[in-house]
């Protein structure tokens, strides 16, 4: 064995020391796995199965990722911020790596060897390279299961990895999209069909339900009423998802007594705080950037099942946090912890905090109302844009000012945004919109900003990255926003790295410097450096083109949260009639990439949904709510408007990984609004790039 | 306006009253157990639910069972059991076309209507075969190059 000075243990083990907390050998010729990080659509699973395998020296094909259970699995929290591979797959690679020697020193005890002289191949014991009879299973027993991962034994070096590292294929999305796997396509046995029909607006208040105009109509649905909550069951789902449709017909609902208004505004926070400036310099800007609200916008609606047996509550979700929503659903349920089970399915896409936990409340009231019979709730595509948590609406406003050798002498950024973070459970409020419905003083009455440690919210990525004297940062919570905003992917890094990249090239302007050189002469971290200047020469900066001559390009950058993976983005589009984004070059530092294919793969897809962001989304709210949406009046990124993307990471096996799926957000926004400038010849500042606001600012030119 | 409507699923011989009107999606789910065809948006807006109805893709959501008389409908658990349907999941998945996957369904069944008809497509004809599919997930680009490839494979096959 090998020891090594205790290492500080990642979060997840802390939380899980035990090794049976993370897999199994129970049966023969499978490895379990039990790792608390749920599959969202990103390929964690196939990623945390590959580092199982590789510790454990077997083939791929032998590992099972287990549904992420409350009664079954490590509790590692939320699946958010990218973390998932960092934090979870570095626990698991410990926890296999000390199965894997207690394994060989429970083989070395039965054959009275020397656990040196022992190996392991596919899950049997070698010794001295031949078979021994024994293998995992067969010793499995003689484990102690309840040992603390210590962190103690080594995992393998990384010139010894064989699978990690390699574009392991994805076992699960072939038959899910050709057959079924989703937790919309679970059925249990006498399932009953619920729909929520939704407060029209927040604390709205039930009026009249007309229940034998829905009986004429729609006989055979029955009708849940709870306060405020309002759900229909029956059989037939189509009948079920009609009678939802014409809900304006057979409900009324009141005003709520008071506007929305939560009680405490929290104060400006100083994120870094610098003296003003003391010498007026003549060339400064002064810029202020936005996004409105944003929708997650999944391509299947929330759904959830929920069955009351036995005193027992168990539900299915697609939540990215089972843990944190189990205490909410039994707490706002009055149900003991110990009796609420909660069980992860896969959903649709999942890019931040949606509909899903609303879903599974949703699901576990009416399941309560309806005892013994399993309960399949789903929402529709209007409540799944318009009545889930949405990103959050932000405005960032820079001060800078140019010294004489034309470097930045000041930079102040002050951000205002609502919320980013009001997840089941967070400041100690639900946070489901049903258990306002039931209860509304259950609402939150004060937001928080999540904390700088974990990356911020509204003050993700508002620290340039850039070496800029008295830089000076503030953020300010808008709790006064009556739209429920979350986590959506990247948080406030989206807007933050928007407005820092937009400023650093209106700078560059005024120093009438290029882009490139202007941010490398205020850039000396090394990696940032290397992405910035590979994006530059993949693309051929700065392109064949002049300023004002409708086809541009522009760049953006940043490390994500400024402690995870950099990344730059070198975008070209056109203007003419519209905005078009015609093609896209990113440079990726990650560190050591587990599967190269799939981390590809989420950062092309998050160039492309912050490119939708950027150029085409933004809700609007119609007397302080969100209107119905559909795709129609909220459109999102067609395949007739997909640029041509090229990817390339800047890979040191030596630097560990760092997650990726949010790197794109910032920059590939930043890029597109910086190349849309140089084409247009004039800066759209507000969000989204829309055809409306070029020519509503060419107009005011 | 009871009565019944016969027409086939898969090439298996289904009969279903025309009362309730019944939209072709949730029959295909809920009654006859075949889940691969989804729900998105029941307005005609995402594609995640087409099916191939005489060949064609249709919206399964906006298809009312009764209007099935005599048709025959191809569902993506079809799609293993043909040529074109093969070479096409094979190629989505060599090119890990997709993250979750929920949208993969309708799209599949777009392009396979697309390479039946016209197996060496342009880049042009598969965007439009695709456009009325939307993918959140930024899988466009990996799906666009998935056809391609499958498209490249059939040729070879009979070359
Ligand atoms: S579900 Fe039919 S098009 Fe969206
Ligand atoms: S892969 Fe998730 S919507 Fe297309």
């Amino acid at each position: 064995m090998n020891a090594a000075p205790a290492p500080a243990l990642p979060k997840s083990l802390q939380d899980n020391p035990a090794l049976g907390q993370w897999l199994s050998l129970a049966t023969p010729g499978r490895v379990a796995i039990t790792p608390g990080k749920v599959e969202l659509g990103q390929g964690i699973a196939t990623a945390l199965a590959q580092i199982a395998a590789e510790e454990l020296d077997l083939p791929l094909s032998r590992i099972d990722a287990q549904p992420v259970d409350t009664d079954l699995s490590a509790n590692e929290g939320l699946t958010a911020g990218s973390q998932s591979v960092e934090i979870s797959g570095a626990s698991l690679r410990l926890a296999a790596a000390q199965a894997r020697a207690a394994l060989l020193d429970a083989a070395a005890a039965r054959l009275g060897a020397d656990t040196a002289s022992l190996t392991c191949d596919d899950g049997t014991i070698l010794r001295e390279g031949a078979a021994t009879g024994l293998d995992f299973w067969a010793l499995a027993a003689d484990l102690d299961w309840q040992q603390p991962v210590t962190g103690q034994i080594e995992p393998k070096p990384v010139a010894a990895l064989r699978l990690v590292g390699t574009s392991a294929p994805r076992a699960d999305l072939m038959p899910k999209a050709t057959q079924g796997g989703f937790i919309h396509d679970l059925t249990l046995p006498d399932m009953l069909h619920a729909r929520v029909i939704r407060q029209p607006v927040r604390l709205a208040r039930l009026a009249e339900v007309d229940q034998a105009w829905l009986a004429r109509r729609h006989p055979g649905l029955s009708v849940i009423r709870k306060g405020d909550f309002l759900a229909l069951t029956g059989d037939d789902e189509y009948q079920l998802h009609s009678a939802h449709l014409e809900a304006e017909f057979f409900t009324r609902w009141d005003d709520p007594a008071q506007p929305w208004h939560p009680t405490a505004t929290p104060p400006e926070t100083a994120i870094m705080a610098a003296e003003p400036p003391v010498n007026a310099a003549n060339r400064r800007l002064t810029a202020r950037y936005s996004r409105q609200s944003i929708a997650h916008g999944s391509i299947g609606p929330s759904c959830a099942l929920a069955q009351w047996l036995d005193g027992r509550l168990t539900v299915w979700t697609h939540s990215q946090g089972i843990f944190p929503l189990r205490a909410v659903i039994a707490r706002t349920l009055g149900l003991a912890p110990a009796d609420v089970r909660v069980i992860h399915a896969d959903g649709s896409g999942c890019y931040g905090h949606n509909g899903a936990d609303d879903a599974a409340l949703d699901a576990a009231i009416v399941a309560m109302e309806r005892p013994g019979r399993p309960i399949r709730l789903q929402w529709s595509r209007e409540d799944e844009l318009s009545r889930g948590p949405v990103g959050a609406a932000m405005s960032a406003t820079i001060e800078a000012a140019l010294d004489g050798d034309d470097r930045v002498a000041s930079w102040r950024m002050s951000v205002t945004s609502a919320p980013h973070a009001q997840r089941p459970g967070f400041g100690g409020f639900a946070n489901l919109t049903s258990a306002e419905a039931l209860d509304p003083s259950s609402r939150p009455l004060q937001v928080e900003d999540l904390p700088q440690a974990a990356g911020g919210g509204a003050s993700r990525n508002a620290v340039a990255i850039y070496d800029l004297p008295g830089q000076d940062v503030r953020v300010r919570l808008d709790a006064e926003s009556p739209v429920r905003t979350s986590s959506l992917r990247a948080l406030g890094a989206h807007l933050n790295v928007y407005a820092i990249e937009s400023a650093m090239d209106e700078l560059a302007a005024l120093a009438g410097a290029d882009p490139l050189r202007f941010r490398l002469r205020h850039l000396s971290d090394p990696r940032c450096r290397a992405v910035l200047e590979q994006a530059a020469q993949m693309a051929g900066w700065p392109g064949p083109d002049g300023e004002g001559e409708g086809r541009s390009m522009g760049l953006g950058v940043a490390r994500y949260k400024n402690k995870s993976a950099w990344l730059a983005a070198v975008a070209q589009v056109s203007v003419d009639e519209s905005i078009r984004v015609e093609r896209l070059w990113l440079a990726v530092d990650a560190g050591r990439l587990i599967n190269p294919e799939g981390a590809r793969s989420q950062i092309e897809g998050g160039a492309l949904q912050s490119l939708s962001w950027t150029t085409k989304e933004g809700i609007a709210l119609v007397d302080g709510r969100i209107p119905p949406l559909d795709w129609d009046s909220y459109p999102i990124l067609r395949f007739s408007e997909l640029p041509q993307i090229e990817t390339r990471f800047i890979i040191d096996p030596a630097h560990p990984p760092l997650g990726a799926g949010e790197a794109a957000q910032g920059p590939v926004a930043a890029a597109i609004g910086n190349a849309v400038a140089r084409a247009l010849g004039a800066r759209l500042r507000d969000l989204p790039l829309t055809r409306e606001r070029m020519m509503q600012t060419l107009l005011e030119e | 306006m009871s009565g019944m409507v016969s027409f086939t699923v898969n090439g298996t011989p289904v009969t279903a009253p025309t009362e309730g009107d019944e939209a072709l999606l949730f029959h295909l789910r809920n009654r006859l157990g075949l889940t691969a065809a989804r729900f998105g948006c029941g307005q005609e807006q995402c594609g995640a639910c087409i099916v191939q109805i005489d060949g064609q893709p249709r919206y399964a959501c906006g298809t009312s069972v009764a209007a099935l008389e005599g048709c025959a409908v191809t569902t993506p658990e079809a799609l293993s059991g043909d040529p074109v349907g093969q070479a096409l999941i094979q190629a989505f998945a060599a090119e890990t076309a997709g993250q979750c996957g929920y949208c993969l369904a309708g799209i599949l069944i777009s392009a396979h209507a697309l390479l039946s008809a016209s197996p060496q497509p342009s880049q042009d004809q598969i965007i439009a075969a695709l456009d009325r599919h939307l993918c959140r997930c930024g899988a466009n680009g990996a799906i666009l190059r998935a056809i391609r490839r499958a498209a490249d494979t059939l040729a070879e096959a009979t070359a």
